[in-house]
């Protein structure tokens, strides 16, 4: 019950921004490892405070940051409000980030119930959140299985199922050392076996990375120069497929989303208005921040002037957005070409004034992303964040069992970390009878006396 | 009138008497035959894998078994030696003369300890509570607290082939309606069933054809008194041979002859999974083309070879023929043949951790009525309840190991909270938190409970606390002694194979390098410490981040253990509980949360349910 959690408090893609909220006694500390801004251990209690959420020092969000000291608070626990820009990506991003650096994913009602536990909420209350944990934890249990579609979890029970071979033959050289024709694992050997292992999660993972795409779009930015044709471009997409944009007045924020659908395909658009006007100040921070912004998205829009020659940080773009999924437009073909087009290799010729190749554009952006055949032959994804964030930490242990090895540590060491990933994996398909290793053990192996 | 009457006088029993006589108690110790007293019905090994660290753990809160083992070694031997510390532990064979005969000598002269002769038929129940026991004759003798340690003598039945007989390991009486009586005031019976392999009598194998397997060559003790009364060049060595076809043939052809395969219809118990007789081993494991077996000596004074591996409900004609058809026993004389036994225990769900029964007051079990197979096992209960029985008496709280804190403890939990279905045998599996619970660390995890409980000696706690002492200023000072990469140095490394050092550095983090022994650094360190503390430093150092890893774990444990049940909670009134859960909660009634969640069938939701319940119900007032 000690433990810190996390959840989204605002309802997901609703609203024009988003709110999440975490809370217990390392709530303050484990923001502030992903926060550039003050340093939020050393702010005062019941303070607002404005910065950036930030991946290894890549920046996610700019938002605003709620600090509230125990006891005074909902939960009576330490509790940090984040308020993000709305819109499901980066919202889901920053729990994501919270959840890796420390937090639990909150239970339904988790919140309530410890402000309950705690002494906060009213005990005439009592029975009615009794009966809403227990309603809403029968609703996430549920949740939680359809969460986990049986062909990923069949892959996952496979897995599992490697692993507990693995650690019954160590335990068993463990439990019974003068069995001398069982087989000695020895850490070589496990090497060997978590390879296969490693490569399927990893491909899980991948594969759920491309779901998150279908289920919650494409995150797509338009970079290019100033007075290109961006705006446009966006808008005229924008325009003709009825998408809601939205545009948060009175921030100071620089992005701007909208989402479009082309043939089932959500692309939520990021348009880089901002960097237009930091390139105003600074010209070589706003091709730093188009970087970042590259390094994030899923498809990248790159707009080139017909009219115009090539710059030099034009090139420099160029080539960084060479290994991801992009595409080349150049724009306003309706005006003489000074552009040098040998120097690119595929790119779409349109015009927005004279609506010249915007079908083009879109039947590139299907031909990119074929995902109906991906929906269709291939479950073995998750979906929830708290899955993908317990496999990822599950890799994590794998990286221990790694080092270990090479630090030459003893067999029952590294299993400590191969038990780990063997539970981690149990999580997300909710598997935990402990008394599983041993009942393999004495199916596996020959021994009494 | 005794304080504490306890029944029966195995490995359990000695504990709990001697625990209870030694707190100062008055104490009647019952055994059916005082020649058994101590006995040890089945293999003549005291320790192995976990059960080795049990002994430690025993010892360290102030029980006999590691000391009287110490006293009996025929041959002792570190097992694991190759792997983590988290995982050692010594395994001894263990003469079956001298190890009783110690033991009954310890009993002897024990002040407030009386031994009695006799078969405990009935207890004497006032108001659910204990008042002492009936014996065969009719005769009662009144107590304040009972502790049954009966072993497999209760309704015990040996089989062998067709032949079902009524009678203990050693031909004796059993009692036979004490477990009547049991479930009479309330205890769920159940059935186990377990199996002990053939004696052959020693001059008759030949042990050329066999693998010698001997004890280590340095000394060992159980005890942390470090008392040797052995000869390591002396120890009795053991013998490894393997089965042969014509012996898997032999029980395949015999099959429906065993009496657990068909010789007798009506058995009812549950046999051990890790210790599955020869024929379940050839059946379960067909296509295993051989079986190891070890030859173990039983004893100086009689020449029985115990064989380990081979247990068997044969008739006792088929038995002859699988014996024989063994290399180096194809002449050998069977002194005893295997049998299998079948007795009644208790459901150990119907105990509390302290191991008294929630049925009745101030009535403790302990060993193999509780579900348990093994003397390690047994003596670790009856030590607990010895020492619950006598801390109940005195009105004080009970002493309760943690999972985090011994094997003890994970063993008391497993009963109390999964209960049992075959024998229940300590594997080191069985730990979560195996790294902190290691045989080097028994002494500093569990001294200050024995001497808090009074069974450990001032003088003995004294050396301890000098031990403690030293290891922490041993690792201290381990911090302030830096290697600079000096030639004479780096050359003294490199003799020993250690790679050079380019930087100074300090002792504790030249040790944290894996090729790197402690004992090669002591010319640098300008104290001498013993073997045993050089080791415990160098443990604590070398898996540093291993170990905070599990005690970060063992901590969370540890914080839902400390968040308490009451005693009076009433499930029935929490609503929209699991039906399976409530059930479950019931019978077992978790004295805390920690507990309750390692109830399987009880899930994250039940556990907030009760939460918030003894939150409204019992902290009300408070707020």
């Amino acid at each position: 019950m000690n433990d810190t959690i996390a959840a989204i408090s605002t309802t997901l893609g609703i609203g024009a921004i988003a709110i999440i909220r975490v809370s217990g006694n390392q709530a303050i500390q484990i923001v502030n490892k992903i926060f550039k801004g003050k340093d939020l251990e050393k702010v005062q209690s019941h303070t607002i405070n404005y910065g950036y959420i930030v991946e290894n020092d890549k920046i996610i969000d700019e938002v605003l940051v709620s600090v509230m000291k125990s006891p005074k608070t909902f939960t009576k626990e330490d509790i940090v409000e984040i308020n993000t820009h709305g819109g499901i990506a980066i919202t889901n991003k920053v729990l994501e980030l919270l959840l890796n650096n420390g937090c639990r994913l909150a239970e339904p009602g988790e919140f309530t119930k410890r402000a309950f536990l705690n002494g906060r909420i009213d005990l005439i209350e009592a029975e009615g959140v009794m009966d809403l944990i227990n309603a809403k934890t029968e609703k996430a249990r549920n949740l939680a299985i359809n969460q986990v579609n049986g062909e990923v979890s069949k892959l996952i029970r496979n897995l599992r199922q490697k692993i507990i071979e693995i650690l019954a033959n160590i335990e068993v050289n463990i439990d019974y050392p003068e069995y001398e024709d069982i087989e000695q694992m020895t850490n070589e050997m496990i090497l060997e076996n978590i390879k296969t292992i490693e490569e399927e999660v990893k491909n899980i993972l991948n594969k759920s990375e491309n779901m998150k795409i279908i289920k919650e779009g494409i995150k797509t930015i338009i970079i290019g120069s100033p007075n290109v044709g961006k705006s446009s471009i966006l808008n005229r997409l924008l325009n003709e497929d009825k998408a809601i944009v939205t545009d948060i007045a009175g921030t100071t924020r620089d992005i701007v989303e909208g989402n479009i659908k082309i043939d089932g395909i959500i692309l939520n658009i990021i348009d880089t208005a901002g960097i237009r006007k930091t390139d105003d100040i600074v010209e070589s921070l706003g091709v730093k921040k188009s970087l970042d912004l590259i390094n994030e998205a899923d498809l990248i829009l790159y707009v080139l002037n017909n009219n115009e020659e090539i710059l030099e940080e034009e090139k420099e773009i160029l080539s960084k957005i060479n290994s991801k999924n992009h595409i080349i437009i150049i724009n306003k073909i309706d005006l003489d070409s000074k552009i040098d087009k040998s120097l690119l290799k595929d790119y779409i010729e349109i015009s927005i004034k004279n609506d010249i190749g915007i079908d083009e554009l879109k039947n590139k952006i299907k031909e990119m992303f074929n995902l109906e055949k991906l929906d269709n032959q291939d479950l073995t994804y998750l979906s929830s964040a708290r899955s993908i964030s317990i496999l990822k930490k599950s890799l994590e242990s794998l990286e221990s069992v790694k080092e270990g090895v090479k630090n030459k540590m003893p067999i029952d060491m590294i299993e400590i970390d191969l038990k780990q990933m063997w539970s981690l994996l149990g999580e997300i398909i909710g598997e935990t009878y402990t008394d599983e290793l041993i009942d393999q053990l004495f199916s596996q192996f020959c021994l009494g006396k | 009138m005794y304080e504490i009457i306890v029944v029966g006088g195995g490995h359990a029993g000695c504990e709990a008497s001697l625990a209870s006589a030694r707190k100062g108690h008055k104490t009647l110790l019952i055994t059916g035959n005082i020649k058994n007293i101590a006995d040890m019905p089945c293999n003549p090994s005291i320790g192995g894998s976990a059960k080795g660290i049990v002994v430690r753990e025993i010892d360290a809160l102030g029980g006999e078994m590691g000391r009287n083992a110490d006293k009996s070694l025929l041959q002792i031997k570190m097992l694991n030696s190759a792997k983590g510390p988290a995982v050692r532990a010594l395994r001894a064979q263990a003469d079956k003369i001298t190890y009783p005969k110690n033991m009954l000598k310890t009993l002897n002269n024990t002040p407030n300890l009386e031994i009695k002769e006799a078969i405990v038929e009935d207890l004497i129940i006032e108001n659910n509570k204990i008042k002492g026991i009936v014996l065969e004759n009719g005769e009662k003798i009144n107590s304040d607290a009972v502790i049954l340690t009966t072993g497999t003598y209760l309704k015990a039945d040996i089989l062998v082939g067709d032949t079902r007989t009524r009678q203990g390991p050693h031909g004796e009486k059993p009692s036979n309606h004490l477990s009547d009586k049991l479930k009479e005031y309330g205890f769920n019976i159940i059935r186990l069933k377990t199996g002990t392999p053939q004696r052959i009598e020693k001059s008759s194998i030949d042990f050329s054809k066999t693998k010698v397997e001997l004890g280590d060559d340095r000394y060992w003790t159980f005890s942390f008194d470090n008392e040797i009364y052995y000869d390591k060049d002396k120890q009795i060595p053991c013998h490894l041979i393997y089965t042969t076809p014509i012996t898997h043939q032999i029980i395949r052809d015999n099959l429906n002859k065993s009496s657990m395969y068909g010789g007798l219809n009506d058995i009812k118990g549950v046999g051990p999974r890790y210790c599955p007789s020869i024929e379940d081993k050839i059946v379960r494991f067909a296509d295993k083309e051989r079986h190891q077996l070890f030859l173990e000596p039983e004893s100086i004074y009689y020449d029985d070879i115990y064989i380990q591996g081979f247990s068997t409900s044969m008739p006792k004609n088929i038995q002859e023929q699988m014996v024989h058809s063994l290399p180096g026993l194809e002449h050998a004389k069977i002194n005893k043949y295997a049998y299998a036994i079948e007795y009644d225990a208790i459901d150990s769900k119907q105990l509390k951790q302290s191991l008294e029964t929630k049925v009745v007051e101030n009535l403790f079990t302990a060993g193999q009525i509780n579900g348990t197979s093994g003397y390690e096992e047994a003596a670790c209960q009856g030590l607990m309840a010895g020492i619950n029985a006598s801390l109940k008496l005195e009105n004080k709280e009970p002493l309760i190991l943690k999972r985090n804190e011994a094997y003890i403890g994970v063993l008391i939990d497993d009963l109390v909270t999964k209960g049992i279905i075959d024998p229940y045998r300590l594997l080191t599996s069985r730990a979560e938190y195996r790294l902190l619970l290691r045989h080097d660390n028994a002494d500093i995890r569990l001294r200050d409970y024995g001497y808090k409980v009074g069974l450990v000696s001032e003088e003995k706690y004294n050396k301890f606390l000098q031990k403690k002492k030293k290891i922490e200023e041993l690792n201290e000072s381990l911090k302030t002694i830096k290697l600079t990469p000096k030639k004479e140095i780096n050359d003294y490394l490199t003799s020993l194979g250690i790679p050079e050092i380019k930087d100074g550095i300090t002792l504790y983090n030249l040790i944290k390098r894996p090729e790197i022994k402690i004992e090669n650094l002591t010319k640098f360190i300008d104290k001498d410490y013993d073997l045993e503390i050089l080791e415990q430093v160098e443990i604590n150092i070398k898996y540093e981040g291993y170990i905070s890893k599990a005690l970060l774990e063992a901590n969370k444990m540890v914080d839902l253990d400390n968040k308490k049940i009451p005693d009076d909670i009433d499930y029935d009134k929490i609503h929209n509980l699991a039906s399976e859960a409530k059930q479950k909660l019931k019978t077992i009634r978790p004295t805390s949360i920690g507990q309750a969640i390692r109830i399987s069938g009880v899930n994250p939701a039940d556990i907030s349910l009760i939460m918030i319940y003894i939150k409204k119900e019992y902290f009300h007032e408070s707020k």
